[in-house]
């Protein structure tokens, strides 16, 4: 049974459905990567598996329970945890803050996940009282997947973790990723940085107007002439 | 130093008083627009009901013939708190939260805010009549008076009851506030919101949860910030509907949606008030002698005549906005 399972999902804001039909299986040892082009439906993907926008059809199912259209409040503790793209830190509170609040839903003892955190990310553990508002991109989006983790979520989505990173941030943050799925953490992503993704992804998914295009390994997609062609640029 | 005492009693205790009425009502205006993001306009009409339940308890306990070493307004207060906490919630599930759900923007709740002011106004007209009524008709309003161990000063420092147990009040609320944001899992939870409702709701807040309190918090500061003005002054339909503009203006200079700004803002907005209507001519008179002949101190030298008091929270407004487009400290923009 796959941790996080979409059938035929359709989705969108009210008006035209943006998606038309996803279908997506990830399961605790994976890395999942999303790729494809502007306005395929990437990022929409994960905030209809996270309640964020109406699925009209088809079903999201969590471990085997299904979660269609459950608000982000209940997904939560179920063990869910999303990371959005953009402004996805609390800037005027404090990066210890941030992750508390990653950990509203909990109501034991937050200090192990606490120094996890910190040791995942050792720039933030003395920028602990500032505001997340005053830190850079970077360390921003790692006060982001910090807050993310503090739920101890058993599948991370997160939207697009490299985008507008500097390589050296783009290449921690893939290795903090790796280093949370080896901890048993299913990993559903997004992402821009196609080639850079699918090298370490388990699963890739190519979406197109809604749709799968192709799907299998990162290493699968990346051999395959047709996906290189129209969307990894040759 | 009579002059000097004169001024203490007008300005600094003026403004004490009248800036903790503010800042206790701006505060409920900006945790209302930090969650909601909407300017509540019937704050004021709030305000004014809980004065009026506070006068109605109080009623009751004295009819009882009941006597408490404090002012029985105060005594009863922390249940009209409550009682108006629970109609701050009834307001909101009546009026907004319908709005709410079917997308309102913004501008659409603070119309009907406007129209719940009227109808709170209405309904208190309706049942109470239009007349001044004093919570001090039963029990006298002590004086407090304080003398200066100095040479020459025969003024004593002086101010009533209800204005001290009104700053003391305030004190602790403005205390709890903070702890309860800054200390509490619902209280940070709630500024996680107002700084970002989207993320708040993706880190799985219970962001109903989070309104509920923000009304609550929000109808109990109202009710105790309309039956202290109540207590200070007297008690009447459009006893805070009258200040609502200068509220607002201490919720807008101190930052919208910022909680200390709010304070800062009542207080600063509150002194501002008294300075700009105390008459300097008093601290001019014993220079008498120092001044030239030809210069004659005029009976009243104010920057404000009173009955135009209410510019001078539009002047600070305008001009923190021109400096300070987002208040003292850095509120919501939108």
């Amino acid at each position: 049974m796959s941790l996080v399972e979409l059938r035929n999902v359709q989705a969108g804001y009210g008006g035209a459905p943006i998606l038309n039909g996803v279908d997506i299986a990830i399961d605790a040892s994976d890395i999942g990567v999303i790729v494809g082009p502007n306005g395929a439906g990437k990022s929409t993907t994960l905030k209809a598996i996270f309640g964020l926008l109406k699925v009209s059809e088809g079903t999201v199912s969590f471990d085997g329970q299904e979660i269609t259209n459950w608000e982000a409040d209940r997904l939560v503790p179920l063990g869910l945890s999303f990371v959005p793209q953009e402004h996805n830190v609390f800037t005027s509170m404090t990066v210890h803050e941030n992750f508390e609040m990653g950990a509203f839903t909990r109501r034991d003892d937050l200090s192990d996940s606490l120094e996890m955190v910190y040791e995942m990310f050792p720039d933030l553990k003395a920028k602990r009282r500032q505001n997340a508002g005053e830190l850079s991109g970077g360390q921003r989006q790692m006060v982001a997947m910090g807050r993310a983790l503090m739920s101890k979520p058993r599948l991370l989505m997160l939207d697009e973790p490299s985008a507008g990173l500097s390589p050296r941030y783009m290449m921690e943050i893939f290795e903090q990723v790796v280093k949370i799925n080896k901890a048993g953490v299913g990993i559903l992503m997004v992402e821009q940085n196609a080639r850079q993704a699918l090298a370490f992804a388990s699963k890739g998914f190519v979406l197109a107007s809604g749709q799968n295009r192709f799907t299998g390994t990162g290493r699968e997609l990346l051999d395959d002439p047709d996906v290189a062609k129209s969307f990894l640029g040759g | 130093m009579n002059e000097l005492v004169f001024f203490f009693n007008q300005v600094v205790i003026g403004g004490v008083v009248l800036g903790s009425i503010y800042a206790l009502g701006a505060v409920g205006i900006t945790l209302i627009f930090g969650i909601l993001r909407f300017a509540h306009f019937a704050h004021g009409d709030m305000m004014t009901l809980g004065g009026f339940i506070t006068f109605i308890l109080a009623a009751i306990v004295a009819g009882f013939g009941i006597a408490f070493p404090l002012p029985t307004g105060f005594v009863v207060l922390p249940l009209a708190m409550g009682i108006a906490a629970v109609l701050a919630l009834g307001i909101d599930k009546g009026f907004y939260a319908p709005l709410r759900a079917r997308g309102a923007k913004p501008v659409t709740l603070l119309i009907a805010s406007i129209g719940v002011t009227m109808m709170i106004q209405g309904l208190i007209r309706l049942f109470f009549g239009s007349s001044t009524r004093s919570f001090f008709d039963g029990e006298p309003k002590k004086l407090i008076r304080i003398d200066l161990p100095f040479e020459g000063v025969t003024r004593p420092i002086s101010f009533t009851e209800p204005q001290l147990l009104l700053v003391v009040l305030t004190a602790i609320a403005v205390i709890a506030l903070h702890y309860f944001l800054t200390r509490s899992r619902l209280g940070k939870g709630m500024r996680a919101m107002a700084d970002n409702a989207d993320l708040a709701r993706v880190s799985g807040i219970n962001t109903r949860l989070v309104v509920r309190v923000t009304w609550v918090i929000a109808g109990a500061l109202a009710c105790m910030a309309g039956a202290m003005l109540a207590l200070d002054v007297s008690l009447k339909p459009d006893l805070a509907f009258n200040i609502l503009l200068p509220i607002f203006a201490a919720a807008i200079v101190g930052g919208l949606g910022h909680a200390y700004g709010a304070i800062a803002g009542g207080f600063l907005l509150g002194f501002a008030e008294t300075l700009a209507v105390f008459n300097w001519a008093v601290l001019l008179r014993p220079f008498r002698a120092a001044l030239p002949d030809w210069f004659e101190i005029p009976g009243s030298l104010a920057l404000v005549q009173s009955e135009y008091k209410l510019t001078v929270a539009f002047i600070i407004l305008v001009v923190v906005l021109l400096v300070r487009p987002t208040g003292i400290f850095k509120g919501a923009s939108t």
